[in-house]
């Protein structure tokens, strides 16, 4: 009887005697993801799940991340079938209003621009030595989308999917850190000083309302393994433009985006097991999307300088570093660093311009990325 | 919006005069010269649109 009482109660503390360094590494970081996410409100909404996420599967003999657990329930649910992140992209699209980009077709360069990081990386990811499904899902770090990057990671490397994720989300609210000494570095006071004209067009309802379904159809014929990704954005966008259904385009951008993200970062988190997340590679591809975003932002200045001067000093540069996915970070960023130069400068509408282009544009990257790839048989 | 100065106060160039909030950011509006605040065009709190007149200043000499 005293033998049963003491085996019962040993079981208490098999949880403590499997606990492995790894697991313990883990625990802590998941407990730094949360505090960047509470204390210093670096996306809160993604880091305090993907953190929580990360102590939960570090827990040893709990086996939420094992067949019928309940992690991997959901993992499988909503990550394996990329649900969670096309979910997300409805609600961007009912967020997102495209018509700067419309004001000003320009800033599309932009936008296409800023996505040259995802093929440089790619490329630079291959002379690594990582294999060609590997290489595509780091160098989608450089869309600078968290949900792209989920996208393609778990179609095409799922055991890389919680470095890829950590980085392209951490990443993107490192932006404001990341981008200023680029910028700066590449352009002249001269340049950052231009003050853009206001223009006041306005976009018709009919334009706003062809767009999406022209881009979903024209992007689809020609990026059709991209579809999914382009076809939810724009469906999102389609509902918020068309007013006509106010309250799936409520539910769209507020409750089904918000369930999804809590479901999307706890899946997240757990795929950062220690076993599997503490190896070099982890830091390679952390390191490896930190380029990318780097040479996302200097393409987008560096094109910002062609039209500075193809338009005789009209355009600022300094909105080519706005052509990314981080929405709206980067046009706020944009603005606050063209006013550090020139009080008088709001160059946030044409910087949110360069941004929206920069949304679209990485997720028309990827569709292209995608469809090349499958053409050229890698996938 | 935010309004940060009042009718009749002198104020010299690049002077924050309002607080605007667009994209969920608040964005300064300097001053484009020094000189009296005359006129306030706008209250705070209602939507403006761009090229909207906001204040209007007496230049100094």
């Amino acid at each position: 009887m005293l033998e049963a009482f003491v085996n019962g109660f040993s079981g208490l503390i098999a949880g403590f005697l499997h606990l492995q360094a790894a697991n313990v590494i883990m625990i802590m970081v998941g407990g730094a993801l949360l505090y960047l996410g509470i204390k210093k409100d670096f996306e809160p909404l993604l880091l305090v799940p993907i953190g929580f996420g990360c102590i939960l599967v570090n827990i040893p003999l709990a086996d939420l991340m094992e067949p019928h657990g309940f992690l991997r329930t959901i993992y499988d649910a909503g990550i394996m079938t990329e649900l969670f992140p096309l979910l997300i992209f409805i609600g961007i699209g009912a967020m997102t209003d495209f018509s700067p980009v419309l004001e000003n077709p320009l800033t599309f360069l932009l936008g296409a621009a800023g996505q040259f990081g995802i093929f440089l990386t790619l490329a630079l990811a291959l002379a690594l030595g990582f294999s060609k499904l590997d290489a595509v899902s780091i160098g989608i770090i450089g869309a600078c989308d968290g949900p792209t990057a989920i996208y393609v990671t778990s179609q095409y490397a799922p055991h890389l999917l919680g470095a890829v994720s950590v980085a392209a989300y951490s990443y993107m609210s490192l932006v404001p850190i990341i981008q200023p000494p680029i910028m700066r570095f590449l352009t002249t006071e001269k340049e950052r000083t231009v003050v853009m004209k206001t223009s006041r067009k306005s976009v018709s309802k009919t334009t706003r309302l062809l767009f999406p379904l022209i881009i979903t159809v024209v992007g689809g014929l020609i990026a059709p393994k991209g579809l999914p990704l382009l076809g939810t954005i724009m469906l999102g966008n389609l509902m918020l433009e068309s007013g006509a259904v106010e309250r799936l385009t409520k539910a769209s951008a507020n409750e089904i985006a918000n369930v999804v993200t809590l479901l999307l970062g706890i899946s997240i988190g757990a795929t950062m097991d220690g076993k599997v997340f503490l190896q070099t590679q982890t830091l390679i591809i952390l390191g490896l999307g930190f380029i990318a975003i780097c040479l996302d932002t200097a393409c987008g200045v560096l094109l910002g300088k062609v039209l500075y001067l193809t338009s005789n000093g009209k355009v600022n540069p300094l909105i080519g570093a706005a052509g990314i996915s981080a929405f709206p970070m980067s046009a706020r960023v944009v603005m606050k660093e063209g006013q550090k130069y020139n009080k008088k400068n709001y160059l946030l509408m044409h910087a949110m311009g360069a941004n929206a282009a920069g949304q679209i544009g990485s997720v028309i990257a990827a569709a292209v990325m995608l469809s090349v790839l499958k053409g050229m048989g890698i996938i | 919006m935010k309004i940060l100065v009042s009718v009749g106060e002198e104020i010299n160039e690049d002077d924050e005069v309002i607080k605007m909030e667009s994209m969920k950011m608040e964005n300064p509006i300097y001053a484009p010269a020094s000189g009296k605040v005359t006129e306030i065009m706008v209250q705070e709190n209602k939507e403006v649109e761009a090229d909207d007149l906001l204040l209007v200043i007496e230049a100094a000499d």
